[in-house]
């Protein structure tokens, strides 16, 4: 058994090549059978084939086959305790762009879960996907925002708590504005009006999220029934001014200011109540949880690196497996032929405790050898202590 | 027996009161005030045993139960981590109270009580349950403003150093309030009745205690919102500061 990992990613290569060996589910399990024991995981920043036993080159011509080009430069091989190194950090979002990214854990889940693998890989990915879970609950690596549209939704949850119920106004129909619609919807507001310069794009936008298209002439006047304003219009003038926010109102309002020239009057975040944030603002937050999510992931290197250390060994620890299991196959094969050979003289009862004495003794006799042979394989030496007990008790012939 | 469960309420507030000032040690902080609180308890149940009657009868002792009540209400949300910086407001205030308490002698066993009847003991742990509540209170209405404030400002961390939402802030401010006031109404009524009954004249604590009851009220009926509710939390809190530590001593007297 051997773990070897043969793959490319957005670290070493561009998107013109990712895009050439981004591979769909099927395809990737195609890819994956063609070496029996294998596991394919191919996401928009990575393809990655972890094998076990098959030989190296033989993978590196099937992905230089799918790119329909040599890949030497752009490809990456590790074995054994690396490549599992590797991939406990991919799986704890340590390897991706934006540091502490949830969602390619879901993706080694995927790609495990299509490819039925062998006992190494089996082992291997399960503990990564342990690790990806463990990585999430004990660091705040994937707590905080990593993009404008997201920090906005989180903001209003910080004002509000619980977004479920309350109201929103997508003023423009901006692709931001719209992501960030779509992430307070997520979170569970409802998009209730979107007005727009044009009709026909706020109608198709307010049926897409359910709402309800209004001019933008109305917006004063729908201010008071709102709870989160989100504007990305292109209007070279602010669209809303202080003077049109009602006063005195009894529950917060948020504003989120995508556009660039603003759209929303800088006075409305003195008034009483409100809070407004533009994408200086946005970008600036964003730019500190991504600075906070670096720090947690020098918490989540460590944890990572402990898994790695217990894959090593449970690798080494493989080693000295057969030879106990034969020494203990061996032993009670002497005992259980010796013990034949009361048969007849002895009563039943004589028999139990023959059967209980020496079993004990078996046991008592074994266990110090199997534990110091536990011991040798995980500082190395497994495969020499191995090697003596089958000489030393005749195993060569079982091997 | 009581000094060895005074220090340990006392080391596990002050190591909470110092350890909340960072994430990373938020969780140590709250098993602070878990075992500290579980030894004031502890020493509470001593004293009730040893004593002659109401063993908090007096400024100091009442304080020392005070602290547990404040204490004890704050663990009903303490322990999540975003309430780390209310506890960081809590935890000294109620470290310094449980050692103000023991200088005045409030830890001590086997105290004669000047409390005589069930309405007197009454209505001193109605009053002091409730001024616990109020104290939590403005612990979470500090928080709002704090907050808030940060938002209104677009601080860059305010999505790193997380607190829970105002929204929620102010809800439980409003709730725990909503609880104190009852407490606060039934001790004073008590306190009133018993006071008719056996004469005596009205002082400065009693005007000031009803003054917060009648602040507090106000805040119940009218409802404000927002920064309003959490300014007018604070305020009740100052007169239960005054009431608590300044006019005490002559009310017990």
């Amino acid at each position: 058994m051997t773990l070897t990992l043969v793959g490319l990613s957005h670290h070493v290569a561009p998107v013109e090549l990712r895009e050439r060996v981004a591979l769909d589910a099927a395809a990737a399990r195609a890819l994956a059978a063609r070496f029996g024991d294998a596991v394919c995981l191919s996401t928009c920043n990575r393809t990655e084939l972890y094998v076990d036993g098959a030989a190296e080159g033989d993978v590196v011509a099937a992905l230089a086959e799918v790119a329909g080009e040599p890949l030497d430069g752009v490809l990456y091989r590790l074995h054994e305790e690396a490549a599992a190194l590797h991939l406990f950090r991919v799986a704890a979002g340590l390897d991706s762009l934006i540091p502490g990214e949830g969602e390619i854990l879901g993706q080694v889940r995927s790609a495990y879960e299509a490819a039925r693998p062998g006992a190494l890989l089996d082992h291997v990915f399960r503990q990564a996907l342990a690790v990806g879970k463990r990585v999430r609950t004990e660091t705040a690596i994937g707590e905080s925002p990593a993009s404008v549209s997201s920090a906005a939704a989180a903001l209003a949850a910080q004002v509000f708590g619980e977004l479920r119920g309350r109201r929103v106004l997508l003023i423009g129909a901006g692709r931001i504005g719209e992501l960030a619609a779509g992430n307070l919807s997520a979170r569970g507001a409802e998009i209730a009006f979107v007005a727009n310069r044009t009709v026909d794009t706020a109608r198709e936008l307010a049926q897409r999220f359910g709402g309800e298209p209004i001019a933008l002439s109305e917006i004063g006047s729908r201010l008071g029934e709102i709870d989160v304003v989100v504007s990305s219009t292109s209007a070279p003038e602010p669209v809303l001014v202080a003077a049109d926010v009602p006063a005195r109102r009894r529950r917060p309002l948020f504003f989120i200011d995508i556009a660039v020239p603003r759209d929303l009057d800088g006075a409305i975040a003195k008034l009483d109540g409100c809070f407004l944030y533009d994408i200086d603002d946005l970008e600036a937050v964003v730019a500190e949880t991504l600075a906070g999510r670096r720090i947690e992931a020098a918490r989540a290197e460590q944890l990572v690196a402990d898994e790695a250390a217990r894959f090593r060994t449970w690798r080494a620890s493989l080693d000295v497996v057969p030879a106990i299991a034969s020494l203990r196959a061996r032993a009670e094969e002497i005992r259980t032929t010796e013990l034949a050979k009361v048969d007849g003289r002895v009563t039943d009862d004589e028999r139990r405790t023959l059967e209980s004495v020496t079993s004990q003794i078996l046991n008592k006799l074994l266990h110090l050898p199997t534990v110091r042979m536990k011991e040798a394989a995980v500082s190395a030496d497994g495969a020499t202590y191995a090697d003596a007990v089958r000489h030393l008790f005749g195993l060569e012939e079982e091997r | 027996m009581v000094e060895a469960l005074f220090w340990p309420a006392l080391l596990g507030y002050g190591e909470a009161a110092f350890a909340y000032a960072s994430a990373r040690t938020s969780r140590t902080a709250t098993w602070g005030v878990r075992l500290g609180w579980l030894a004031q308890t502890a020493l509470l149940v001593v004293q009730a045993a040893r004593a002659d009657g109401f063993p908090w009868s007096t400024w100091a002792g009442s304080l020392n139960l005070f602290v547990w009540l404040v204490v004890g209400a704050y663990l009903i949300w303490g322990c999540r981590p975003r309430f780390r910086l209310l506890g960081l407001s809590v935890m000294p205030l109620a470290a310094l109270l449980l050692g103000v308490a023991r200088l005045g002698g409030g830890t001590d066993a086997g105290t004669r009580s000047d409390y005589g009847n069930l309405f007197l003991i009454l209505h001193v742990g109605l009053v002091l349950a409730a001024f616990a509540g109020f104290t939590l209170a403005a612990g979470l209405a500090g928080l709002y403003l704090w907050e808030e404030r940060r938002l209104k400002g677009r601080a860059t961390d305010i999505l790193r150093l997380r607190v829970p939402p105002l929204g929620t802030l102010e809800r439980l401010t409003r709730h725990t309030i909503l609880v104190s006031l009852p407490l606060l109404t039934l001790g004073l009524a008590i306190g009133i009745v018993r006071q008719r009954r056996d004469g005596g004249s009205f002082d400065a604590l009693e005007g000031v205690t009803l003054l917060a009851w009648l602040l507090y009220g106000g805040l119940v009926i009218a409802r404000p919102h927002g920064r309003r509710a959490a300014l007018i939390a604070l305020g009740g809190f100052a007169l239960v500061i005054v009431a608590r530590l300044a006019l005490a001593g002559g009310h017990f007297a």
